[in-house]
């Protein structure tokens, strides 16, 4: 019983950065844009969190962390949506820059041995009377607070999807962008604010790694899970929930690990560490002719507005 | 409608300037960053590691180029057709670890062992960018996901083989034990590290070249990356086989590439055989505007940049990485000139894909 429920708790704590990283890209997705440097963006929001909090403390972790993920973001927006540039090389660019920058920088600023080990982290903060609900209390109750963002960021982000004009304005640029522009639809406004919301996301999911979990930065340490959280947005269906859903599925693969290892089963390290890829393949494979992406994903502006 | 003075409607009239000047900026602006005040000697340094000498260039800039030219010819070949292969990276790796175990099992060493080697290498590469294909044809799967999930595969792959199968039974690192000289890859130039692979990348870049502007399978490759579907409609090009082909053709040249940097340049299997190879590749394709011959030249030029690099790093303690930067921004530039939007974007390919089946 404590095997399964530290596999849930570890399973949750997992999940949170893909589930915001994931989050933000949904409403990305929904306007017609696909942003594959979401791995960069994390990478730069972790390495913003360091930043932060070495100097002024963990709320200037988490805010340095989110003005990271932003300003990518909107680097990615002047060059895709102002300059007309392919949205899978500029996304794969902006992933190459931030994992570069952020491992140059790190190295010379902190030195190559890594001397920030000391930073403020964010600790689990336990809710009282639901954290010790058995099971599943721990893993849903005892979560650092960004964990805590997600229980009312999905939520908000469903309704306002999917129950509000401008979640549908936003929808319809996703579906097309001719017909949401010519029903008035400030169309470059809503693109860049949601590029906006998923830096923002993005930049605390980094955050959350460094903050909330691992407490420090490494070279490299978002290990894949930007493009994790793109899987899971389509894994997810382009709905918030099933974003939700997807994403907790993710995390208790990755958890896996740690209660094979605790069962001490003898199936390779590797193996283990692989399944949430090889789940993604799977899942895609599972969901194909019966999910639909947005119409527009990943179509340049420019061709669609002069066709 | 403008936002930022822009109106949307209008293609960014001066858009390839901006992009160049703004992207200058950002560069010295990160180099001082990371520089600082050692900015000038890291820059003398970096040229010196990539052209200073005869041995720099012949043994770091050419040795490094012959993986970045044959990954930019596996990239260029793909998103000739169409196909966003961003999982060169990992066919990459897979084919260095078949060439790997290839030339472990085999009973004999010498050069048909090597010519094995590098045949496993390409076929592997070319099977692990088959299951991408297949989960395109099959299921709709976008290459650009499943391709980047396979790379995350073939890394753990890697690893264990590397710390099981693979691994040296002798050896306290997670390495396989060091290939038998005789099956080395040949030196082109005696007294340098430069050997025969740079060569096979040149003539598989003349090929290239030859098949896609000499050849009617070009011509429908070509074709089918501008318009898959006037490919289908008007052509009567099966889109679907073009496409497919020119999956597998650029994972086995991929594969190629990795098994080429084991038999010619690290001579035993380990996890980071690859510093990211997969990922310039994008850029080297890029700038060689996806033309086989230009990606020699591109090619030569990235490896020279990430010599260099390396020997910025060595001499003036100005961290190598720093190169990605120069290629991000190298490929950000370029994506404003080239790759312009409806020539080989993905979503045209579905569409025609949806009409063939």
């Amino acid at each position: 019983m404590a095997a399964l429920e530290s596999f849930l708790e570890s399973s949750v704590r997992t999940a949170t950065p893909l589930l915001l990283a994931g989050l933000g890209e949904v409403v990305v997705e929904r306007a017609g844009i696909i942003n594959i440097g979401l791995e960069g963006l994390v990478i730069a929001g972790a390495f913003g969190a360091l930043v932060g909090a070495t100097h002024q403390g963990l709320g200037a972790g988490f805010a340095v962390a989110i003005a990271a993920g932003v300003g990518l973001a909107i680097l990615f927006y002047v060059f895709v949506d102002l300059l007309g540039t392919d949205q899978i090389v500029t996304g794969t660019a902006v992933t190459i820059l931030a994992l570069g920058a952020t491992g140059a920088m790190y190295r010379s600023w902190f030195g190559s041995t890594g001397a920030a080990l000391s930073i403020e982290t964010s600790a689990p903060l336990m809710v009282p009377v639901l954290s010790s609900i058995p099971v599943i209390g721990a893993a849903l109750f005892h979560q650092p607070i960004t964990t805590y963002l997600c229980y009312v960021l999905v939520p908000a982000t469903w309704w306002w999807m999917y129950r509000t004009h401008a979640g549908l304005a936003l929808r319809a640029i996703g579906e097309s962008p001719n017909a949401a522009l010519v029903s008035g639809i400030p169309l470059s406004r809503y693109r860049f604010t949601a590029l906006c919301f998923g830096g923002a996301l993005a930049g605390l999911a980094g955050a959350t790694l460094v903050l909330a979990q691992v407490g420090t930065f490494a070279e490299g340490m978002s290990a894949g899970r930007g493009f994790i959280a793109i899987a899971v947005v389509v894994l997810g269906r382009w709905n918030p929930a099933g974003v939700a859903v997807a994403a907790l599925v993710f995390g208790a693969a990755t958890a896996l690990q740690f209660w094979i290892q605790a069962l001490g089963l003898r199936i390779p390290y590797q193996v283990v560490l692989a399944i949430p890829y090889a789940l993604t393949l799977a899942g895609l494979a599972g969901i194909a002719g019966r999910v639909s992406a947005p119409a527009a994903l990943g179509r340049p502006l420019t061709r669609d507005l002069s066709s | 409608m403008t936002f930022f003075g822009v109106s949307r409607l209008q293609r960014f009239p001066r858009g390839q300037i901006v992009a160049v000047i703004a992207g200058a900026t950002a560069l010295a602006l990160v180099f001082f960053a990371i520089a600082g005040t050692n900015a000038g000697a890291a820059a003398a340094a970096m040229v010196n590691g990539a052209v200073g000498t005869p041995y720099a260039f012949f043994s770091g800039t050419l040795v490094r180029a012959v993986p970045l030219i044959l990954t930019g010819l596996a990239v260029a070949w793909a998103f000739s057709a169409g196909i966003f292969n961003i999982g060169v990276e990992g066919q990459f790796v897979v084919g260095a670890a078949a060439a790997t175990a290839a030339a472990l099992a085999l009973p004999f060493d010498g050069m048909l062992a090597l010519l094995i080697c590098l045949i496993a290498g390409s076929i592997a590469g070319a099977g692990w960018a088959g299951i991408a294909a297949w989960l395109k044809l099959r299921f709709s799967v976008l290459e650009v996901i499943s391709t980047i999930m396979l790379n995350f595969i073939a890394l753990q792959l890697l690893a264990y083989l590397v710390h099981g199968p693979l691994g040296d039974p002798k050896g306290i690192y997670p390495q396989s034990p060091p290939l038998s000289p005789e099956t080395w890859m040949p030196k082109l130039i005696p007294g340098t590290r430069l050997h025969v692979g740079f060569a096979i990348a040149v003539v598989a870049c003349a090929w290239g070249w030859y098949v896609r502007t000499r050849t009617a399978a070009g011509f429908r490759l070509r074709l089918v990356g501008a318009n898959p579907a006037a490919a289908w409609i008007a052509g009567g090009v099966s889109v679907q086989r073009v496409t497919t082909t020119a999956f597998l053709v650029s994972g086995a040249i991929a594969g190629l590439a990795g098994a080429i940097e084991v038999t010619g340049v690290t001579y035993a299997l380990y996890e980071s055989i690859s510093p990211g190879y997969g990922y310039t590749a994008i850029a080297v394709a890029l700038l060689a505007n996806l033309n086989p011959a230009a990606v020699v030249v591109s090619g030569i030029g990235f490896g020279a940049l990430e010599a260099g690099a390396a020997a910025m790093q060595r001499d003036a303690g100005v961290p190598a990485v720093l190169a990605s930067v120069i290629e991000a921004a190298i490929i950000l530039v370029l994506a404003t000139t080239r790759m312009r939007p409806g020539r080989a974007s993905p979503a045209p390919v579905a569409d025609a894909l949806a009409e063939s089946a």
